[in-house]
């Protein structure tokens, strides 16, 4: 039992990472899939090399523990987005 | 926002009828946590049918194994709010993640059972995670 939104998509309610063409790399739970772009909600992102991190490294602990959010609502244009991968395949 | 107390109710009781002690603010999570010895899972539940829906029944089928945790606590994210944020004082080092699960050994958290392992699984899945977790830490050696 619990709620389901079944009209948003087969990633709704996955948490996922984001490849954009450049050096950041975006993980939160999908919202929705737009023409536009991809609705992340409790979402962060990691620059590479930010902090000292690869974005390797970053999401290897994300793979193992998840992420401490930066944003509650973000959308990644389609424009910037090279490849969606459930974070639970990592 | 809260959902509904009338939709969550199954939900909670899904967990109490597992023998879960259902911990609805932070004295009594404190009150839980003050017992170290032994293994302890706390499940952080949730009404999300994404990942909870399968969280729930794949401990149930856990807890059917041979081994097992000494104590089960669970708070409710996004409803007992006092509750939970206690409660994941005790586990600090991993993100917030709901729902999920973790298991304490003498206290100190051995095995994080987050989210994004949950989502998009099956309950025998879910279950294979936590079995595991179980028999290297729960067993009486």
């Amino acid at each position: 039992m619990g709620t389901f939104h079944s009209d948003k998509g087969e990633l709704h309610g996955i948490t996922v990472v984001v490849e954009t063409n450049g050096p950041r790399v975006y993980v939160g739970r999908c919202d929705e899939e737009t023409r536009e772009g991809i609705i992340l909600l409790d979402a962060d992102h990691h620059d590479d090399g930010a902090d000292g991190k690869s974005t390797g490294d970053y999401l290897r602990f994300a793979a193992r523990f998840g992420i401490f959010k930066k944003h509650d609502r973000v959308v990644v244009p389609r424009a910037e987005i090279r490849k969606i991968t459930p974070l639970g395949r990592y | 926002m809260p959902y509904d107390p009338e939709l969550v109710a199954p939900m909670r009781r899904e967990m109490v009828d597992l023998g879960a002690k259902e911990l609805t603010t932070s004295k009594a999570v404190e009150d839980f946590f003050s017992q170290k010895k032994g293994t302890t899972l706390l499940f952080v539940n949730s009404v999300c049918g994404c990942a909870a829906g399968s969280a729930r029944p794949g401990l149930r089928l856990a807890l059917s194994s041979e081994h097992k945790p000494d104590r089960i606590g669970t708070v409710f994210a996004g409803q007992d709010t006092d509750a939970t944020a206690a409660a994941r004082a005790h586990f600090k080092q991993f993100p917030p993640s709901s729902p999920s699960a973790v298991l304490f050994k003498d206290g100190e958290p051995v095995f994080f059972l987050p989210r994004h392992m949950i989502e998009g699984r099956d309950a025998p899945s879910v279950a294979f995670e936590l079995v595991g977790a179980f028999d290297e830490f729960c067993a009486k050696k």
